[in-house]
This record gives C-alpha cells, structure tokens and sequence, in this order.
C-alpha cells in the first residue's frame, strides 16, 4: 500500500498542474468567445474560478509531495505525534 | 470533568445549546440563496434582468468562499479564548448581518449602495459561518463518551439540512400567506424570513449564555497548554499539515459535493431543467429532507460501531453511480413527450394570443399563446408558443409597456392582414386597431414547456429519488464531525477541523450549483441549443471520485478513543 501511495504521489503532483492549466485554457477560449456585453460577466467568473482553485491545486500538489515522500505511510496514532516539534 | 461522564440529560443540554445556534446560521445563510431571484430585482437595477440574477448569485457565491477565512480567524479565536464565546460572537454577527439585510432599502430608493451593502452584509454571514461548525462539533465532541462520539455529533450534522428545512417551509408559508405579488414587493413578506432571524438568534444567545466552557479546552488552559499561535502550528508544521490535507482531499471535498448536489443542485435542476413549478420542486425537497434527516443519527450510531471511514466513503461511492440514472429519471418523468395519459380537454385552456415587437425590427412582431393542458392523471404543463409575424411595413403604434391583442385571421403570404390593436395598460379598453400586412409568417409546431405541475405518481417517484440522494448525504456527512475531531489535538482543533471542512464544503459544494450549470452552457451548440442537462453532474462526480479515492487508499478506520490529548 506503501507503494501505492508513492506511485499515487506523483500523479498528484502531476494532476494539480494539469488542471490549472486546463482552467487557464477554458477561461481563455471563454472569454475570447464571450460577446461585447457579456465579457466581463464571464471574465469575473472565470478570474473567480482561478483564485478559488489555484490555491486549492497547490494544495494538492504538497499532498502529492507528502505522499511520494512517504509522510502518509504512518498516520499519527495519538496526537502526542502531530504536537511533538 | 472527564469528557465521559456526562449523563445523557447533559449531553442532551449540550446538544441542544450548540445545535439551535448551528440551525439558525444555517437557516441565516440559505434564506438568501432561497430568495435570490427577488433580492435580484430588488437590489439591481429593473432592467439588468440576467445579469442581475447573475450577480445575485455571484453575491451569494461570495458567502460561501468566504467562509474557509472565516474558519481561520474564529477558529484562531476558538483555540484562544475558548469554544464557548467564540461560539456567542458567530451567533451575534450571524443574526445580526441577516437582520440588517432585511432593513436595506432597494435600489430604487438607495441605487447602487443598495448591492454594496448587502454584499458586505453577506461576507460576514459567510465569515459568521465559517467560525461557528467547527466550533459546535469540536463542544460536543469534547464533552461526549468516546463510544458514542459519533451517534452525539452526528445531531450537529442535522442542522445544516434541518436549517434548509426551516429556510424552506418559512419562505413558503408566508409567500403562501401574502401572495405572489405583496411577498415580492420592496417592503414585502420577503424581507420577514430575515427579521424572523433576530428572534431566533435571541433565544440562542439566551441558551448559548448558560453553557460552560469545553472541559478538555478549560483543561488545556488550566494547564497552561493552550496555543500561542494556533494557525501556525495547524497549517506551519507538516505533522499537522499533512492531516488537513488529508482531511480535505480524502474525505470533506467528496461530502461536500455530495451534500451540495443532493439537495442543493436537486432541487434546482427539478424546477429549473424538469420546469416543475416552485411550490412543487421546494415541497419534494422538504418532504424528502423530513423523511431523510433521522438517518444522520443513524449513520453517526453506526460509525461508533464500525468505524467513520468506509460509510462516508460508500456514500460517495453511490453517488458516484447513481446520480446520472437519477437525474436522467427526473428528465423522463417530467417529459410531456412520455406522457401517455389522455389530456382532459374539458380543463385545457389556451389564453388569448398576446402580441409584442421586436426591440430592434418593427416589422417584427412575437405572438405568444399559453395552453394550459391538463392530463387526465391529474398533471397540469403549461407550454408557451411563440410564432413570428413579419409586416411588410413598419409597425407605428406605442410599444412600451402596452399589451397588445391579435385579431384577425392569419395563415401566410403577402396577402394576408392583420389587425393589431393596443391596449394602454392593464384594464383599460382597446385603442383603434391598425391593419397591417404581412410579409410572412412562421409558426412553430410545438410550444416550450414554461411550468408543470406534477400528477400524484411522479411526484412521489420523484420524492422517493431525492430522499435516495439526502441518504447519501447523510453517510457522508453523519460520521463526519466525530471523524475531523478526532484527527487533530485538542489545543488546535478548532482551527485544523475548520478550514478543511470549509474548503471542502463552501467551495467545492458550494460551487456546484455554479459549475454545474457552467458545464451544461458548454454542451450548448447551434445543432443542440438545450445542451446536455445532465453533464453538469460530471463536477459532483469527478471530485467524488477523486475524495473517494485519496480516502479509500489514505485514511485509516480507527476511532481515537482518546481526543483529550
């Protein structure tokens, strides 16, 4: 299982970029398809959009490190290990 | 005091002071997304239509991205200054902010200060909200027995649907009560679900006054072993950090979309794809809500026995497989093209044809006719048809807000003649008409379905789908607060359970709606104008699947029999 999470590791790391980048894309094919009225409708949203899920990929991108790094191999059993620095 | 020797009559106090507060900041928070479409022509300008609704929309998005840097400041304060008056200062602000939403003039009184402050108003309700779960399931959960953390939490978890229930049935009965018209008007019934809130939140207050502070939080204090900065060492130290994360990608983000499609997107898609009309499409939700609410003790009972993991990730798993065979049911229920039973030509009506030009041709003219048709099991669609008529002259009669009659016999070609006449507002009698000929005429074959009412059949079928889907909410998120407890120590909990659990629900679930309707407009092409209707499913799904498979492979099934460290 181990192993699996190793492996799995990098796919996240790979997965959080990919999906930025497809964001990026529809947001640019969107907003150039958008009409004169509705254009800054639709680029508010899709700006929205990136804010809120930029973060949240980077967020995936370190779990995919922890994973690959081997973190989640042990999860804590007591709270004694998450609050012993 | 240890945390497992509360008799059941405390427990039952403890619940009920965390719980009544928690239902009515829900309550608080969806009464605005209930009433978007008024508080649209409200608030915006009176013609800005879509754009308005839109923004309306967009304003009470904001409320739910909001609530993650809600998590972050009060449950800063929580780990401080303790649960119980960060609780009473999420309560205050709540009610407080909805009441004040109420009192805001419209934009025909105030212009465009009224949607600034009613988008400040709604960023505290988002802020309020974020402070105050984490805070009442990390109280209960530090006061209740090990062996029964999840069947006492799991009544938390009620109150999120059960403050949709209360949204719901107020809303209802006083548009009921009042009427279309008066409960839509600026000063209106709508605004009395917002004042309403302010009693609520009084007696809360009242409650929340007489209870004591969390034993294990009092005894980390007394200890002195409180957190001097709790957000860095929830999100600043990897031993910590790591459990968020987990948190929020194996298991928050798949019940947040999970809750948010099943109830939320539901209902939406049932009266704004299927056409069911408003009354109907909220009273299948409540009635499914009402059956469904009791299995959140259920699953949380169950979790104490079983462990938390596997029934939160089977309910993702089922809505994974069953949503679109859902939703595809809802289409072919409500489809007047499946219907088989007779119509009741005794009870159908069709209304006179109204007539309205073109804003830009005035050779153009928009005849509309509404048929009222009544099936004989009962049902009652309501399909409007739009046929053209082009004048070979330009129409030169008033054309704001006047209603126009057709009147004369019209097939096609050019040697046809209408007779348009106008009527200058409601109730007063026809002008001269003005004859007018005509270049051509289209008319379309079938109308556009614009409302139904459902016969008895489908609509208990269609109960019976949706009460399905409150059941999967309720395997996820019943387990739900026991699990984020019992995953962080005690001196950072409220903050490390908090911003997970935001994240996962405020954004991920809360955007469903958003971007599910989002992918549908993608589907839109010329050759298919409707779309597909249900590839907005393909978000609520895609991030299940993700959750459920972090979380199958990452989490463990153990219950901490010991979250007083």
């Amino acid at each position: 299982m181990n192993q699996i999470k190793k492996m799995l590791g990098i796919v996240w790391m790979l997965l959080a970029p990919v999906i930025v980048a497809f964001l990026a894309w529809q947001a640019f094919e969107k907003i150039s398809q958008a009409g004169t009225l509705t254009r800054s409708n639709v680029m508010l949203q899709w700006v929205i959009i990136l804010i809120i899920f930029i973060p949240i990929c980077i967020g995936l991108l370190i779990f995919g490190y922890y994973s690959f790094k081997g973190y989640y191999d042990h999860l804590p059993e007591s709270n004694a290990e998450i609050t012993d620095y | 005091m240890s945390n497992n020797q509360h008799s059941e009559k405390g427990m039952g106090f403890i619940i009920g002071a965390s719980s009544v507060g928690t239902l009515i900041e829900w309550y608080d928070f969806y009464i605005f997304g209930m009433l978007a479409t008024i508080i649209s022509k409200q608030f915006f300008p009176e013609d800005s239509g879509t754009s308005a609704l839109l923004s309306t929309l967009a304003i009470f998005a904001a409320g739910f991205i909001v609530r993650p840097f809600g998590a972050l400041v009060f449950g800063r304060l929580g780990d401080l200054i303790g649960r119980k008056y960060t609780f009473l200062l999420t309560l205050i602000l709540m009610g407080g902010s909805t009441f004040a939403i109420g009192l805001v003039p419209g934009f025909k009184t105030i212009g465009w200060a009224a949607p600034i402050i009613v988008l400040v108003l709604r960023l505290v309700q988002g802020l309020a909200l974020g402070g105050e779960y984490g805070g009442a399931a990390t109280y209960v959960a530090e006061h209740a027995p090990p062996h029964r953390r999840g069947y006492w939490t799991s009544w938390i978890q009620t109150t999120a649907t059960l403050g949709l229930f209360l949204a719901l049935g107020i809303i209802i009965l006083i548009r009921e009560g009042q009427g279309v018209e008066k409960f839509s008007s600026e000063w209106g019934g709508w605004r009395y679900p917002f004042w309403i809130s302010l009693l609520l939140v009084f007696i809360s207050i009242i409650i929340r006054m007489k209870m004591t502070e969390s034993p294990m939080f009092a005894k980390v204090k007394a200890e002195g072993k409180t957190s001097v900065n709790p957000l860095k060492e929830s999100f600043g130290h990897r031993a910590n950090f790591k459990m968020v994360l987990l948190a929020l990608f194996g298991a928050v983000m798949g019940q947040g979309v999970i809750w948010y499609t099943g109830q939320f997107y539901a209902q939406s898609f049932i009266e704004n794809i299927c056409r069911v009309n408003f009354i109907e499409s909220r009273n299948i939700l409540l009635v499914a809500i009402l059956f469904a609410t009791p299995f959140f003790v259920v699953f949380g009972a169950l979790s104490d026995k079983i462990g938390r993991k596997w029934i939160m990730l089977i309910g993702m798993l089922l809505g994974i497989f069953a949503y679109r065979p859902i939703y595809k049911s809802f289409i072919e229920w409500t489809d007047p093209a499946n219907k088989r039973e007779l119509v009741d030509a005794s009870k159908t009506t069709v209304s006179p044809a109204t007539g309205s030009m073109d804003a830009l041709n005035k050779k153009k003219m928009l005849v509309t006719t509404i048929y009222d048709t009544v099936y004989t099991d009962g049902a009652k669609f309501t399909f409007t048809k739009v046929d053209t008529i082009h004048f070979l002259t330009d129409y030169t009669g008033a054309t704001a807000s006047i209603g126009y009659v057709l009147t004369g016999k019209v097939n096609s070609g050019l040697s046809d003649t209408i007779v348009v006449k106008a009527k200058a507002n409601e109730g007063s009698q026809l002008a001269e008409g003005i004859t007018y000929a005509v270049s051509e005429y289209k008319s379309v074959k079938q109308g556009v379905v614009i409302d139904k009412s459902l016969d008895k059949v489908t609509y208990w079928k269609i109960i019976m789908l949706l009460f399905v889907q409150v059941i999967f909410v309720t395997m996820v998120y019943g387990p739900m607060a026991a699990f984020l407890v019992e995953l962080f120590p005690t001196k950072i909990r409220y903050t490390s359970m908090s911003l997970p659990y935001h994240i996962g629900n405020g954004v991920f679930g809360g955007l469903v709606p958003f971007l599910g309707t989002l992918i549908v407009e993608f589907t839109k092409t010329t050759e298919n104008p409707a779309g597909d209707p249900l590839a907005g499913l393909w978000y609520p799904i895609g991030i299940a699947a993700l959750s459920f498979i972090i979380g199958a492979i990452y989490l463990h099934n153990k219950i901490d029999n010991n979250v007083m460290d």
